[in-house]
């Protein structure tokens, strides 16, 4: 069984900067990550090749040469192999033309090794659209199934896959036919600490790294800016509101005078049972 | 090319025959955008026996609604939903087509824009149309910054979007409103879907918890560390509220996922929120500023939590909370039992 994993390098958004300037992000101020729920996507491949053993792990990045850093890591957490697409080609691309171009990859991808499922994170915290998913999905014309929280079943015989779909209040259970594609919440599993030889064998890594000339009958008006129907018009600070009451004295004074007001605007809050 | 692309497209969302408060919400956005540019509003349902919510939908401010009923369609899949809809956009060429941010509606906009080569904005707060290239404004919180970026789709029809729950307001219904229902047939085979529903589980509880909360208390980074924390669910515990967290708090692992509140996590409309600790970034603030009475705690006067409180208070929570908790509970002995929100 082939599984492909997804992943994406964003910006750290837990240390990264705002310019107070210009209101926008610093992104040097910020190191360059594994999206987080790609790698609880890589570590669910790795789980499911602990329990089947006969399972070859590869992850697929598009980006900058530097974005081989999250495929080292990737073989980190236990991919057997590493495919990077890097091209300026591919540059300012938005859903549409990213899904575009990860689905050429993901038929060559096939071509060498045929695919039994792809995953990917829920969404990438840097644009947080979780579009790229579902838009490979229809491309390669598999059944996509978003926010999986659990997969609980792995059928090889019958190539078919068991999983828990989160809902706005509950889940779904599916049963999906493979080749399909999943993209997965971070409570599907815990990343685990990557055993030692994953980390030589990541320090030694060098990915596959694929141009456009290298991804065969490419649509080059579907790629990049130009095959990307959505633009950023402006850029603007929301309205600003005028603000409340700013409460006076010393800690005490502020409380009580809090909940003086409480008390006179939402008297129904104390209401007693 | 725009000229063949008429009309505002709502999908209504139902979930065993009723439907999602987010799609009776973008009705009312819709309505307002249809009026703007002199266009029907359209709403588009799929189901199992959902004739019946038509009128509904008609009463909530739709001019006609699309529909199409059919067995396979009675649960939610990607592949069955996406064929109805897609179809039903290439017959009768909509111009902006609109889609609650859920689970559900992000994954059908995301297939459909796909099949119609077509651009889509993700989990959009404001929506308005530029009249002279009748082209959809759709504004979201720009990554991490407090900064607002409006998407464009200039070229391709329909323009897409997904929009947040509860930013939008519903219109008040109009039980004797008119409109047009018209029935779409399509084919569909349970053989054909690769997909097969096992069942539905339902799990309301962790969504009455902060969805309909009526007081939430919620807590950021500023608290400092996870102990400090406790102090939030203690004073939700005294004031009978729910508790939440900003991003940064759930990304430093002091609370799960499903207690987020912001752009990535739950949007509320409590009647009385405590933000304790919270900067304010536009990404935690769209998902909270419509509640009712806002209260802010920040050691940093300048926060910009402070411009959207309704009362604000500078200073240390962690001297400040402790005080709070115990004003409460006298209040509520004094009272002879607990606090509550009627």
């Amino acid at each position: 069984m082939h599984i492909v994993v997804c992943v994406k390098q964003v910006p750290d958004t837990k240390i990264i900067k705002i310019n107070p300037k210009t209101n926008t992000l610093d992104r040097r101020s910020a190191p360059a990550i594994l999206n987080p729920y790609d790698a609880h996507a890589v570590q669910e491949a790795v789980r499911m090749k602990r329990l089947i053993k006969e399972v070859y792990i590869s992850v697929l990045s598009m980006g900058p040469p530097q974005a081989n850093a999250i495929i080292k890591k990737s073989v980190e957490i236990g991919a057997d192999e590493g495919y990077l697409i890097s091209d300026r080609a591919f540059a300012g691309a938005d859903t549409l033309a990213t899904s575009y171009a990860l689905s050429k990859a993901l038929d060559k991808i096939s071509s060498i090794r045929p695919i039994d499922m792809i995953l990917c994170g829920k969404h990438a915290i840097d644009g947080d659209t979780g579009q790229v998913g579902p838009g490979i999905a229809r491309r390669l014309d598999i059944p996509p199934v978003t926010n999986v929280i659990e997969v609980t079943e792995l059928n090889e015989k019958e190539q078919t896959v068991v999983v828990k779909r989160k809902l706005s209040g509950g889940y779904q259970l599916l049963q999906i036919q493979m080749p399909c594609l999943l993209t997965v919440e971070k409570e599907i599993n815990e990343i685990e600490y990557s055993p030692l030889p994953n980390m030589l064998k990541a320090a030694r890594y060098e990915p596959v790294v694929w141009t456009v000339n290298d991804l065969g009958d490419v649509d080059l008006t579907q790629l990049g800016l130009k095959g990307s129907p959505t633009i950023v018009g402006k850029m603007f600070t929301p309205p600003k509101h005028d603000g409340g009451k700013r409460l006076e004295g010393s800690s005490d004074e502020q409380v009580r005078e809090l909940i003086k007001c409480l008390l006179e605007e939402k008297k129904e809050l104390f209401h007693v049972k | 090319m725009s000229k063949e692309y008429r009309g505002v497209w709502v999908f209504i969302e139902q979930n065993e025959g009723e439907i999602e408060g987010v799609s009776l919400e973008l009705l009312g956005a819709g309505r307002k955008l249809a009026d703007k540019l002199s266009v029907s509003l359209c709403g588009v349902l799929l189901g199992k026996d959902v004739k019946a919510l038509c009128n509904q939908v008609i009463s909530y401010g739709a001019d006609e609604v699309y529909v199409i009923d059919h067995p396979v369609l009675e649960d939610y899949r990607t592949e069955s939903y996406m064929k109805g809809v897609v179809l039903l956009a290439e017959k009768y060429r909509p111009e902006i087509f609109l889609y609650g941010a859920t689970p559900n509606g992000k994954d059908l906009a995301s297939a459909v824009a796909t099949d119609l080569s077509t651009g889509l904005t993700a989990d959009t707060t404001m929506l308005d149309v530029d009249l002279d290239k009748r082209l959809l404004e759709a504004s979201r919180p720009a990554f991490g910054g407090n900064i607002m970026a409006t998407i464009l789709c200039k070229k391709h029809r329909p323009q897409m979007a997904t929009v947040r729950p509860k930013v939008m307001k519903a219109l008040e219904p109009d039980k004797d409103r008119q409109g047009v229902i018209i029935e779409e047939n399509i084919e569909l085979y349970e053989d054909d879907m690769r997909t097969k529903v096992l069942k539905v589980v339902k799990d309301v509880t962790k969504r009455a918890n902060l969805a309909d909360a009526h007081i939430i208390v919620c807590g950021g980074k500023g608290l400092g560390d996870q102990q400090n924390f406790s102090l939030i669910y203690e004073l939700a515990e005294v004031v009978g509220a729910s508790v939440g967290g900003t991003r940064d708090v759930v990304e430093a692992g002091w609370l799960p996922h499903e207690l987020q509140i912001g752009q990535t996590g739950e949007t509320v409309t409590p009647k009385i929120y405590f933000a304790v600790g919270i900067s304010g970034a536009i990404q935690h603030v769209v998902g909270m500023k419509n509640s009712e009475i806002i209260i802010a705690i920040n050691k940093d006067a300048n926060a910009p939590i402070f411009d959207i409180a309704t009362y604000g208070i500078v200073g240390d929570a962690l001297e400040i909370l402790p005080k709070l908790i115990q004003q409460f509970k006298e209040i509520s002995t004094e009272k002879g039992g607990e606090i509550s929100y009627a």
